[in-house]
């Protein structure tokens, strides 16, 4: 291959001025993470009002979570990103319009309502699944003693269903974090547009790449360890692979 | 607010849309199915083949491939293919891809990761005893996989196969990050050009949904009728 490889431009100054490659790299990876945690906060509360409202004995309520479900899951995330941070200021009052424009970190929060909501039809899904797999004769039982619907879901369903469904929601956060890279096209500077810059500011393409590569290997290590440990510390005796 | 929008833009550039856009995303995403789910095929008979080393190594690539971004996989075999071409044919320098082969390449390697993993899930649907069996009968290991594991392995996955599709279909945009045209490349440039940011994202997102939920509906159907053949 005639490709001049060099490793040590990491410790070179970047052209921008403020630090060297491995710095700016740094800060993208700094981006990727308060991107990925945001949105998958947002995720899970949108994710589980909407997947509760799926199971609720409503129909209208039902529908409505079902559609927002379909939406959110048959569009591609690029588009919905080029919704929120083109399209939303164009169709809202124009003075509000005109905030969301000039609001400084406009690309951060288009990606975190953009990767956020996304996510949460995966989470709606995955909750909904949860309820669902658990005997018919919990909620039954929970009524008979005399619990309120709200009851019997914050006391009996929920508390089982959220740890049936820990391992998929360990892999959609997973998802959540690389799915982070897509705002790159909405000018997020996260960690895959920052080594695509290092690769156009340097020419150093394979070096940047794989300085990147080796940053999302680790987060998803990190990630995997720390959701098994919280899968053990939650499980229950005698319960759902609990000891 | 809507006063001066004009979606007259969507008519006039209708055609370039659909044939060059569209079409290139359709054809890309059937390609990268067929091709795609006959590597990942093969891959997950070698990560479940009694042999050594070679299962390892499958096993690696699609670990890391699965924990990647899409994004930064589609940058890396941008820049990576030239290069492979270069060693492969012995040019003496950077084989030229186009744009269409570059991105087919790419979602095929990654989407065979993909597929790997849910063939992987269907093979070991499949009770072991029957592969003992068929293998007590005389059969090799290969004939047992093709005659036995592999035809009941995929009618199991057909709804899982055909779901990864709907997700490919709609990540193939991501080739709008190398500047390729496939649908929503062709909406953004009529966009631009047009100044018809809101008219031509919204109308993409409409198309998208249509597609994928028009599909999403036939895998259910096809599950509905998968049970009652069981």
């Amino acid at each position: 291959m005639s490709y001049n490889w060099n490793w040590h431009i990491f410790w070179e100054l970047s052209p921008e001025g403020n630090g060297t490659y491995l710095d700016m790299l740094f800060s993208g990876l700094y981006w990727t993470l308060a991107t990925s945690l945001s949105a998958w906060v947002l995720a899970l509360v949108a994710g589980s009002i909407v997947g509760i409202a799926r199971t609720l004995p409503i129909k209208p309520l039902q529908w409505l979570a079902a559609a927002y479900v379909e939406v959110f899951r048959n569009v591609p995330l690029l588009v919905q990103l080029f919704l929120w941070y083109f399209v939303l200021p164009e169709v809202v009052p124009h003075a509000f319009g005109l905030w969301l424009k000039q609001m400084p970190n406009a690309a951060f929060y288009s990606s975190v309502v953009g990767v956020g909501f996304f996510t949460s039809a995966r989470v709606a899904e995955q909750l909904r699944a949860g309820i669902i797999a658990l005997p018919p004769g919990q909620p039954m039982a929970g009524k008979a003693l005399g619990l309120s619907l709200a009851q019997v879901y914050r006391y009996v369903l929920l508390p089982v269903a959220y740890r049936i469904i820990l391992p998929p929601l360990t892999s959609e956060f997973l998802n959540t974090i690389k799915n982070t890279s897509v705002a790159l096209t909405i000018g997020l500077l996260e960690l895959t547009a920052r080594a695509r810059s290092m690769q156009e500011f340097s020419f150093q393409v394979f070096e940047a790449f794989t300085a990147a590569t080796v940053l999302y290997l680790l987060i998803n290590l990190v990630v995997v360890v720390a959701m098994q440990l919280l899968e053990r510390r939650l499980a229950i005796s005698g319960h759902f692979g609990g000891k | 607010m809507f006063g001066n929008l004009d979606f007259d833009v969507i008519r006039r550039s209708a055609g370039y849309l659909f044939f060059d856009g569209m079409s290139f995303t359709l054809t890309l995403t059937a390609l990268t199915t067929v091709i795609g789910g006959a590597i990942g095929t093969v891959l997950a008979m070698i990560r479940l083949a009694p042999i050594p080393v070679l299962p390892k190594v499958v096993t690696a690539y699609v670990n890391l491939t699965r924990s990647l971004p899409l994004v930064l996989l589609i940058f890396w075999f941008y820049f990576l293919v030239p290069y492979v071409g270069q060693w492969l044919t012995g040019a003496d320098r950077p084989v030229h891809v186009g744009a269409f082969s570059s991105s087919l390449i790419t979602f095929t390697m990654v989407e065979a990761a993909y597929f790997c993993e849910i063939m992987r899930a269907g093979i070991q649907s499949i009770a072991a005893s029957q592969t003992n069996a068929a293998r007590a009968v005389g059969l090799s290991y290969l004939q047992a996989m093709r005659y036995v594991v592999l035809p009941q392995a995929f009618r199991n996955m057909v709804p899982l196969l055909l779901t990864q599709t709907i997700v490919m279909f709609q990540d193939t945009s991501l080739v709008y990050v190398v500047s390729i045209t496939d649908f929503l490349g062709a909406a953004s440039k009529v966009a631009q050009r047009d100044g018809r940011l809101v008219e031509m994202y919204l109308f993409a997102a409409v198309v998208y949904f249509c597609f994928s939920f028009a599909a999403s509906m036939l895998v259910r159907h096809l599950q509905r009728r998968n049970e009652f053949v069981h």
